[in-house]
């Protein structure tokens, strides 16, 4: 574990995929998050001065394997648990089919609602009236770490025409974008084009994220008379 | 593919060795190959059914072994699915001339908001390979479509297939949908997909999860050899 808060700078997105973060070892709650979502949750934690809140993250490529995102979380929670007074997963359902629900449930620690992290991005209401079943979805992270998560491990690489196989059913590619950086919508317009699927840039900020954590990060305080 | 694997003439090969060497094709996804393979057979004389489970189901059988394993990954096996795919284009008309013989009849599709079917599409082709008659309702299935082409098909069982969480929890509606209707033990359920699990299966009253493709093969033989056998019985 180490010791100084990380600075989100420094970590590079192919750690976060392999390794993710370790926790710095301050504040009295944790958050047990995807490292596809630690940079907008480091952001976060310096914009409204949660220094009583300590992140650590998974490996953000756990993504592309749901089914090891429910083991992975409970070691970390129980890996943390003395450590800490609250503990809080910044995961959604991703895939893991409620498996991550009855799991934090039993450990008696609260997850992010909805079921992936492009619901709460844009809020779980609103994604789920859109019903858009046709669209594949990218958010930051996943544009910068496009090849690492979708190209390479479908094999698009080595074997293209494998592409209509996958994405036949797909209409649209829908950049969820936390930021707004024209380069990276243009790398995500690039991927869209590969894959061969219409564009669509839809800006929605950390969504859910922001109100969830918000909400946490001021019950905890209260509970613990901060 | 080395060179020297590159001078292989099928047609020199005995049949044995042909066999084998389909076998290595399908792993490696050759689909001209073992279409070359499967019309090399035809032409000794071998029996549609015998090619398609000798050589292309038992090809595939390793495929999906080393598959559960984690020594193929899902590009290798799709590739491997479409060398597999080439060979039965062949054989199916074939099959349906002889009267090759038929297991069972399965319906089979992904669920209503779900566009995912490569799981599904594998299933369909192992069971065809297993002697089954596959009806392919594709992807986005309300229960009407599986009801209606079960009952239309007279079939002996209805797949079901998700990838989405968020779109599982259809497969309990077809199923109760089947309860309300007096039919559900006209039929046997399975259902199959990344994020379900046996429990879940036992929950919303499938007959079995089937975690992939070989294991559905084998649970639905199962299945309708005790079905089968109920029949004799009663």
């Amino acid at each position: 574990m180490t010791t100084a808060t990380p600075d989100p700078q420094a970590v590079t997105d192919e750690d976060l995929t392999r390794d993710g973060l370790p926790a710095a070892g301050r504040g009295r709650i944790l958050l047990i998050a995807c490292g596809a979502l630690a940079r907008e949750i480091l952001d976060l934690k310096a914009a409204n001065g949660w220094h009583h809140i300590d992140l650590a993250c998974l490996p953000a490529i756990l993504h592309n394997h749901p089914d090891r995102i429910t083991d992975a979380v409970r070691a970390a929670v129980a890996e943390h648990r003395a450590d800490y007074s609250e503990i809080f997963v910044v995961y959604a359902d991703c895939g893991t089919g409620g498996g991550l629900e009855a799991a934090c449930r039993e450990m008696g620690v609260e997850m992010v609602a909805g079921p992936h992290c492009y619901a709460f991005f844009e809020g779980v209401q609103d994604f789920a009236a859109r019903d858009e079943i046709t669209a594949f979805y990218l958010t930051d992270f996943l544009v910068r770490q496009f090849d690492a998560f979708v190209w390479k491990p479908l094999g698009l690489d080595r074997h293209p025409q494998l592409r209509d196989m996958y994405f036949g059913h797909y209409e649209k590619l829908v950049y969820q974008a936390q930021t707004d950086d024209p380069a990276l919508v243009e790398k995500a317009r690039a991927h869209a084009a590969r894959l061969g699927l219409a564009f669509e840039w839809r800006f929605t900020g950390y969504g859910d994220l922001a109100t969830t954590l918000a909400d946490w990060a001021g019950r905890a305080n209260a509970r613990q008379g901060g | 593919m080395s060179d020297e694997e590159d001078d292989i003439i099928l047609s020199e090969l005995d049949d044995d060795e042909l066999v084998q060497q389909m076998f290595d094709d399908l792993y490696d996804g050759l689909k001209e190959e073992i279409e070359e393979g499967v019309n090399i057979l035809l032409e000794r004389g071998w029996q549609p059914y015998d090619i398609l489970t000798k050589a292309l189901v038992g090809g595939m059988t390793i495929v999906g072994k080393d598959f559960r394993d984690g020594i193929l990954f899902v590009p290798e096996v799709l590739l491997a699915a479409n060398a597999m795919k080439g060979g039965m284009a062949i054989l199916k008309p074939l099959l349906a001339e002889t009267g090759a013989p038929t297991i069972g009849k399965m319906v089979i599709g992904t669920v209503k908001g779900d566009i995912h079917d490569i799981g599904k599409n594998l299933v369909g082709m192992m069971m065809e390979g297993a002697g089954f008659e596959v009806v392919d309702l594709g992807i986005n299935n309300p229960v009407e479509n599986y009801l209606e082409t079960a009952a239309a098909e007279k079939a002996d069982i209805v797949g079901m297939s998700a990838l989405l969480t968020t779109t599982m929890p259809y497969m309990k509606v077809v199923i109760d949908t089947m309860v309300e209707q007096g039919i559900r033990d006209d039929y046997i359920v399975l259902v199959g997909g990344a994020p379900l699990n046996e429990e879940f299966g036992k929950a919303i009253g499938a007959d079995a999860y089937c975690r992939d493709a070989a294991v559905a093969v084998e649970t639905a033989k199962d299945f309708v050899l005790r079905k089968h056998n109920r029949r004799a019985a009663g």
